[in-house]
This record gives structure tokens, sequence and C-alpha cells, in this order.
């Protein structure tokens, strides 16, 4: 099948910075594609090419198969969902949603109909005549999906349109967004710094640092299986050590921290060899608590310690261990059993994980 | 306290009514009385309508109003057209260093005197002046080439005095406009003209307004430039003014005109504004 | 006119409030440029110990600003003394001279009585001569030969290269031109108008001709300096002037006769410094300070005995421009009778409109 979007050896400079560098990737149709990566990365130049704002520098960008790198912003079937939304505020709701229409030249009666109809479709039914600062941060978002929507583009772009929004709403609106896109069935390509985002609406997830996709994946492949110590440590939460590896095993190494900490972990078919320096990522869920010693003993990485802080979150709490050299300070993930609803601040505990469970990467990437 | 608060808020706003009132309300109040006298013998005058019934009678009065209406106008227009190019690329073209510098330029012009800025103007467009060499120069032309004392001069100046006054209010508003909300317009399938039309003219339309009528309103009250660079040809509504007051003697009309000029003017501000739908307030606020 | 004219009255309020605090001894004088040259000013403060504030003006403009104080805000003025008696009768701006406190032996009597005859009303004199001169014509006479007289301007060899003021001497010499007398008709306002009706055709028949009508001295200078303009109406001074620099331009008394005016000497009604006004009047009027003004303005004065003080080449271009017959063809403005000016301003819309 045609992916909707395929981008190939993209390549953008600006003089002498080059903001995305050898970028290929293939959206397949009506799936949720998401580029994650910190401010600054050249995620948003992806975007920016792809919608026809700029030209790429090298590289081809086709939508259902044609390429349109000579295509003009306003010829190109793809529409844009801006970070700010940037709807028109000299223009009420049903002329926000209908101008792509009229510059297509559609007809007022038939206008009027898809209006309505996409409104029905977002759920707000009969706002039309409202102005544009008369809607709530919701409201205004999914009238920025419905204005493109109504266009049937094969794919709607999509850039932060989240991050303005307060952190109630915008954990709606992750879900909404997904059932806004399986309603609509159309490709979605969605570029956030958020992590949580990308993870919980995506089909697929690239990863991207300094102009260049990192990884691409589920976001179960990204959390569990990085490929690399950036999408260890910006995909979830993690620990993270560095140290020299001290011995090797086929894929299981052992290595010691600046601090005098021995850690076992697994370079999972990596390249790691003995000297040299290596990062360690371990997940806090990963993390086993007990009370007693003895009950950690099958886990080959097992630490000593005390509570230093309580992170209480409900389901999600933390607490962070002192090891008791005082050396090391380690985040771990309470059991949702509640087994540990009670441990305080100060109480001594045993923690212990299992060395495949440390990802370790050659040091020097970050 | 509360009284204290009173006397302090007062205080404040003496300046602004002593100020209001000497140099605003009182004025007009004395010249409308003054335009209300009629001369009838040597040092002997009546309250009468006379002077208004003189500016409608004689068609020349009026012919020379219209005239100054429709050329400041013409000229506002003008100034309009060529500002929002300019207004436009310093707000949303260029950024930086380069945008204050472009701004700046606009306002180098108003460093000096508009006495002098007219004198520059004639200087360059007189029959043996910068121009016409150049003209002669280059080939253009065979002989010296008169540029000055015609209606093109008169627009010329007052179209290059009011370009300030329409670039500062156009940029203001054109930088509030988020740069992708015109870029919205693009990717919903605008062409350039169709968001210049439907977005950024309507975001820009306060700017364009409040511009227009100080363009309009400094263009009509002009004298310097179009007694200067018209010559012979320009007649201008206030030249009739001065006259009548300074060498007519005559400031019984002379104040009749002038508040003809106020009450015209405000009328035809106020129907620009019904015509494109605008308010003072929207323009204002 | 009580209560009136309050904002004119408020801009000049500031000017007499700097001033009204300075003691009598401070001569407030609203004169022409070059009438009071600063070595002469320097010469009378030294002598006398009275200061002396200068403003410069023209007729018009001084009859206004007095109009707006209704007489106050200077000690002494010097409009023509053919804007006296009018603008006394309407607006009583002035107050009478007192002749014993004037030196008659340092005036010519001639030009003496004539002012004097012209500036009384209801029997009291309110002017004394100052500065006399003409205005006719400043001509290239290498390339505009053909100008001898005012209408010569409207010659098609000269097309587009003629100026003149749109001001009531050009009305004034362009009737005398056309055969009519417009001074005689002074007294019969019908009579004026016809002249004037005729004077208007002519004007409007003459203004494709004309380059620009000009306005101040500085700038027909320029046009004439420039050869933009080969032929003007202008005062005899400005083509003396520029004959010392271009010996083809000169002034040339026009063949219907120059027409002369004289600046006089006028007290303000409020003045407030009339001895230091006297003393000025009597200072300036010596020949040799006399000669001092006529070397800064260019024009002569009504001083007794000041020609022999005179510089030789402005006596020479004077001799030049005037022959006998021309002296004796010069035509002396007479005092305006109020309401003139209506119909002359309505004449002078009209010519500005024309196309």
């Amino acid at each position: 099948m045609t992916p909707d979007l395929e981008c190939s050896a993209l390549t953008k400079r600006f003089g002498d910075t080059t903001a995305v560098e050898n970028v290929s990737f293939q959206v397949p149709p009506g799936s949720f594609f998401s580029i994650l990566g910190p401010s600054g990365c050249g995620k948003t130049t992806i975007m920016r090419m792809i919608a026809g704002f700029l030209e790429p520098s090298e590289g081809d960008i086709r939508i259902k198969g044609k390429s349109v790198l000579n295509v003009a912003p306003n010829k190109r079937p793809v529409n844009m969902v801006f970070q700010h939304l940037a709807l028109f505020p000299m223009m009420n709701i049903a002329e926000n949603i209908g101008y792509g229409l009229r510059r297509q030249g559609m007809d007022k009666t038939q206008i009027g109909r898809k209006v309505d109809e996409a409104l029905d479709r977002i759920g707000l039914p009969g706002i039309g005549s409202r102005k544009v600062d008369e809607l709530s941060g919701g409201q205004k978002q999914r009238v920025a999906i419905a204005r493109c929507m109504v266009l049937e583009p094969d794919v709607l772009l999509l850039d932060e349109p989240l991050g303005a929004l307060d952190l109630k709403l915008r954990e709606r609106m992750k879900v909404e967004l997904k059932s806004l896109q399986a309603a609509f069935d159309t490709t979605f390509v969605y570029i956030t710094h958020d992590q949580s985002e990308a993870l919980v609406m995506s089909d697929n997830i690239a990863v991207m640092n300094n102009g260049q996709f990192e990884q691409m994946g589920s976001g179960q492949d990204l959390y569990y299986r990085p490929e690399s110590a950036f999408v260890a440590g910006f995909v979830g939460d993690t620990n993270r050590w560095q140290g020299k590896v001290t011995r090797k095993e086929g894929d299981a190494i052992e290595l010691v921290t600046e601090n005098g900490l021995t850690l076992r972990g697994a370079t999972h078919g990596r390249d790691l060899s003995d000297g040299q320096q290596a990062d360690v990522f371990v997940r806090p869920e990963a993390i086993r608590i007990a009370h007693d010693a003895a009950d950690l003993a099958h886990f080959d990485n097992r630490i000593s310690g005390r509570v230093t802080s309580l992170l209480f979150n409900g389901a999600a709490s933390r607490i962070l261990v002192g090891s008791e050299d005082g050396r090391e300070e380690i985040e771990v993930n309470l059991p949702q059993s509640g087994e540990f609803s009670s441990i305080a601040k100060g109480d001594a505990v045993h923690i212990g994980w299992a060395s495949d469970q440390g990802n370790c990467f050659k040091a020097g990437g970050n | 306290m509360r009284t204290e608060a009173k006397v302090g808020l007062g205080l404040l706003l003496t300046p602004l009514l002593l100020w209001l009132s000497l140099l605003i309300f009182i004025p007009h109040v004395d010249m409308f009385i003054v335009s209300l006298q009629e001369r009838i013998g040597v040092g002997k005058y009546q309250t009468s309508l006379a002077n208004y019934l003189t500016f409608f009678q004689e068609p020349l009065y009026l012919w020379t109003f219209l005239r100054t209406a429709v050329m400041s106008i013409l000229a506002t227009l003008m100034t309009l057209l060529i500002a929002f190019p300019v207004s436009y690329y310093i707000a949303k073209m260029v950024k930086g260093r380069l945008q204050s510098a472009l701004f700046l330029m606009c306002l180098v012009p108003f460093w000096v005197s508009e006495l002098v800025r007219t004198f520059g103007w004639m200087i360059l467009l007189r029959e043996t002046g910068i121009f016409s060499n150049l003209l002669q120069f280059v080939g253009l032309a065979d002989g010296p080439v008169e540029m000055l004392y015609n209606d093109g001069a008169i627009m010329l100046g007052l179209v290059y005095t009011s370009m300030l006054f329409m670039v500062v209010p156009l940029v203001t508003t054109l930088e509030s406009l988020p740069d992708e909300v015109i870029e919205a317009g693009y990717d919903l399938g605008g062409s350039g003209l169709s968001v210049l039309r439907e977005i950024i003219i309507p975001h820009a339309m306060p700017g364009i307004v409040s511009g227009c009528i100080v363009v309009f309103m400094l263009s009509l009250g002009n004298y310097l430039t179009p007694t200067m660079l018209g010559g012979k040809e320009s007649l201008w509504f206030t030249e009739l003014i001065y006259s009548q007051f300074i060498v007519r003697f005559n400031w019984e009309l002379g104040s009749a005109f002038g508040f003809m000029l106020l009450i015209l003017s405000s009328a035809i501000v106020w129907g620009m504004l019904k015509l494109t739908g605008q308010s003072l307030e929207k323009t204002m606020g | 006119m009580k209560t009136h004219s309050f904002i004119v009255s408020a801009a000049v309020a500031a000017v007499v409030a700097g001033t009204s605090a300075a003691s009598a001894d401070t001569l407030r004088l609203l004169t022409w440029g070059g009438y009071a040259p600063e070595e002469v000013v320097a010469k009378f403060e030294a002598e006398t110990g009275h200061t002396v504030e200068v403003t410069k003006s023209n007729n018009e403009e001084m009859i206004a600003k007095l109009r707006a104080t209704r007489g106050g805000g200077f000690d002494l003025a010097q409009p023509s003394q053919d804007r006296i008696a009018g603008p006394q009768a309407e607006f009583g701006i002035y107050k009478p001279i007192d002749l014993s406190k004037i030196d008659a032996s340092q005036f010519i009597p001639s030009m003496l009585e004539a002012t004097k005859g012209n500036t009384t009303v209801d029997g009291e004199v309110y002017g004394v001569p100052h500065v006399w001169g003409t205005s006719g014509l400043v001509v290239d006479t290498a390339k505009a030969s053909s100008v001898k007289d005012y209408t010569d301007l409207c010659n098609a060899d000269v097309a587009g290269k003629v100026s003149y003021r749109l001001k009531r001497p050009t009305l004034i010499g362009f009737a005398y031109s056309m055969g009519l007398d417009p001074f005689a008709a002074y007294g019969d306002e019908a009579a004026y108008a016809e002249i004037m009706g005729k004077v208007e055709d002519k004007l409007i028949e003459c203004k494709a001709n004309v380059k620009t009508y000009w306005g101040g001295g500085d700038e027909l200078m320029g046009l004439l300096r420039s050869g933009e303009v080969v032929a003007s109406m202008a005062w005899d001074t400005g083509g003396w002037k520029l004959n010392a620099d271009m010996a083809d331009i000169t002034f040339v008394a026009p063949e219907a006769g120059a027409l002369g005016w004289i600046d006089t000497f006028v007290l303000p009604a409020k003045g407030k410094a009339d001895d230091a006004a006297y003393a000025w009047i009597n200072f300036v009027m010596q020949p040799e300070v006399a000669a001092m003004i006529t070397a800064a303005a260019g024009n002569f004065t009504a001083s007794q005995g000041a020609d022999a003080y005179a510089d030789d080449a402005l006596k020479a271009r004077y001799q030049a421009s005037f022959p006998q017959e021309a002296i004796d063809n010069i035509k002396w403005y007479p005092p305006v009778p109020a309401g003139l000016e209506a119909i002359e301003g309505g004449v002078l819309d009209r010519v500005k409109a024309a196309n």
C-alpha cells in the first residue's frame, strides 16, 4: 500500500547549521505518527517542509506517492493545526471552518452543510455564529481540527497543539484527539516535545534529536527497547548512571560508577567492551523493593538504603532511596499492591533489579 | 480619606481640564462667536449667519473646499497604498535590528521641520533642480522640466509628509497578527490575494482606519505643503482661511471658514467610518 | 468686537506676558526686515539707555497682530501709510502722534506733509514717514527685453518665465498698465469694482504665462537668480540687489508708473513706551543713521539730507532706474478706504482658482 506520507533523505540547512539531516520515514494511511523531540531538534522544520512553508535543501516529500516539492502550500493536500491554533479572529466559527471550502470555490449552501456536519462531528453543534474568543481552549482546539478536516486532507499536521492548554484539559484532549483521528480516519502527523502525548496517541513515534531520527517504532519499542542512550533517557523516566565497564560476558556486563557503585547490566547486543565508559539506564518500575534483603536474593543488583523522600502520586507514587554510603540516589516505583503504603521517610529498605533491566550504552552519546 | 482622594484626583485632572478648556474649548467658542458677526459698516457688526451664507453662496469657496477634500482623500489613499506594503515588510518580513533600522528610516525625515522638508522637495523638483538636470543628463528630456507648481507636486508633498502617520499604526496592527494565522490562511488553500483580503486587511482595519483619519485630517489642514509646492495652482482651503485672517482682515469670514472646515471634515470622517463599517471605538480601542 | 479675537490674542498674550514685566524703557518695535539694523539698535541703546526688541513682519501681519491685541504688545510699528487710516477707523489699533515730540526739521517736508495728510483720522495725525520706495518690474534685460510695463508680463515671448505676487499691488499695477486709474476710483466702490473686474479678466488670461505667484522676497530672488523667471513684479531694492551680482538684471520703472509706498511710524493704541518710541523716531531720522538704514534695507528714507551719506553705487542704480520722468510718474498709494479689501480679495481668490 502506498504510504500517505513519505519523506526520503530529507535535509534542511540554514546557512551553516543543519536543522534536519537525512531524515526518512513513511506514514501508512490512517495512522497516527508522532515526531518526539526536545525543542530545537528540528521537528518543526520537518513539519514546515511538509506543509510547504520551507523548501528542503535535499530529499523528497511524497504524499500519496506524488512528490509535492514544487507544490505551493495552498495547493498541497495537507493541512496544519498550528501551535496556537491560528483561528482567524476576524471571522466567526462557521466562517473559520468554511474558509478553506470558500477558497475551493464551493457554493454557499454546500459550505453551510459541510460546516454543520463538521461541527456535529466535533460535538459542538450550533456554535457557528459565535466569535473565536467566546470559545474555551478545548473548543478552539476542536474547531481548529474541524477547519482542516472539512478539506479532507490526505495528511493532517499537528504542531504541538496541546502546548497552550492547562494540564487537565491536555490529558482529556489526548484521548479526544485520538478518537477524532479514528473518527475522521485520516493520517495524523503530530509533533511534540511531550513524550506522554506521543506515547498515548501514536501508532508510531520517531524520536528526534539534533536534526536526526534516533529511533522510530511503536511506543512500546521506544520505551522498552531503546536503541540509543538519548531515547532511553528521553522517553519515560529512568535512573541513569555512568561508569566504566569492568567485565563483559556475552550480553552481560559489569561496571563501576564514579562513586564506586558496582552495577550489572545488559548490552542487548550493542557493542561495548572492557574499560569503556558506559551509560546504564534503569526504569523506576523495574526496581523491586523489599523490607527484607533475602526477598531480593535472585536479583544480581542489590542495594540497601533509606528512603530520602516520598513522592506520593496515587498509583504513580515513587520513593527516592539513598544508598547506605549516601553516594547514590535511586528513584523507585512503589508497587500498586499497597504493600508499602505506610512507608515513610527514613525507613530502611532494600532494592534490587535484574541485570537485563539495566540498559547499557556506550557513553559519549547523551 | 475619601475626600482627600477626590481632591487628589481633582488636582491630577486640573492640568488636563485646563488644557482642554483653555486651548481647545474656549478658543473654539470664541471663534464660533466671531464667525457669527457680520460687518455692516466701519467698526459696526451684527450677529447673523451671513458668513456661513457666503461660504455656501460663493461657488469658489465651496469648490476650493471640495477640491481640498478630494485631493486629501486621494493623498490618503495613495499614502495607504504605499505605506501598506512598506509596513507589511517592516512588521512581517524583517526581524530584529533591520526592522528597527527600517522603522527608524521612516522617522528620519521628521527630524527636520516641515518647512525644511518642503524646501528639500522644491530643490529637487524645480526647473533648475536636481531631477530636471538628471533627466537632461541621461537624455530623457531635451530641456529643463518643471515639476513644481502643479497638483502632482502637492500630492507628492502630502504623501511624503503623511507617510509616517500611516506607517506607525499599520506596523503596530500588523505586528499583532501572528505569523501562523497568515500561514494558516495559505495552508487552508488561500492565495496571496485572498489571504490579504480575508485575513491581513480585516486584521489591519483598525490601523488602516486610524491611519487614514490622521492622514486625511493632516492633509486637509496642511498649509505649507500645498502653498509652497503648488505655487500658482495650489488653491487649498487653509490658504483661504489664512488670507481671510491675515490679508483681508476678515476674521469673521475666516472663522466661519474654520468652522466649516471642522464640521465638513468631521462629517467626511464620520461618513467614511460608516461606509467601511468601522466605529471610532474599535479604531481607538 | 469687544470680546472676540480670543484665539490670536491668547497666542499674543504669551508674548505680552513676556514683555510687559520689563521696564517702560524697553521699546518693542514691530517693523520690516532691514529697518532696524543691529548697529543702529546698538548705537541707540548706547545713546539713550533704552533697550530695543525688534519683531520683523509685513503690512498684513502687523495689522493682524495689533488687531489681535487691540493695539497692545508693541510700542512702535511701521505699516505703510496707506494702511493706517482704514484699519484705524475699523479697529482703533493706533493712537495719535504728538507732533510736538517729533523733530520735524529732520524730515523731507513734502513727504512729512503728504503722510500726515494720508494718516489723518478725525483730525488726528497717526503716522509720520520713514522709509519709502517703489514697486515695479525686475527684468533680466538680456532675456526679456520686451517687458517694459506690467501687462508685458503677459507677452508670449516670456511665457512660463514670469512671476508676480497675488496681492493688491499687482491689481493696481495692472490697472494702470491697462489705462485705468484705480486710485481715482478709491472713493467709488462701484467704479473700483468695475476696474477690478477688468483686471481680473486680464490676470486670468495671463495666468498661463506665470510660472508661479511668489510669496516672499527670498523666493523671488531664488527664481530670478536661477533664471527660472526672467521678469517679475517686485520692489526696487530687490532688483538693485540682484544688479549688484548680475548686471543684466535690474529694476525697471514700468511705463504706466512705479507704485510708490511710504512706510511710517505709528504708535499702537496700547503701547507703553511712548517716550522711547519718540526717541527712536528722532534718532533714526538723523541723516547719518538714516543712511545706515538705507544701506541695510536698500531703500531711501524721508530723512532730510541723508542722501549725502548714501552709497554711490546705490544712488547710481537708483538714477539708472528712475529718470526724472519716471520719478514724476510714480503713483503714490493713497489711503485704502475700508471695504476695498473685500473687492480685491474676491478678485484675488477668483484669479487663484481660475485655470
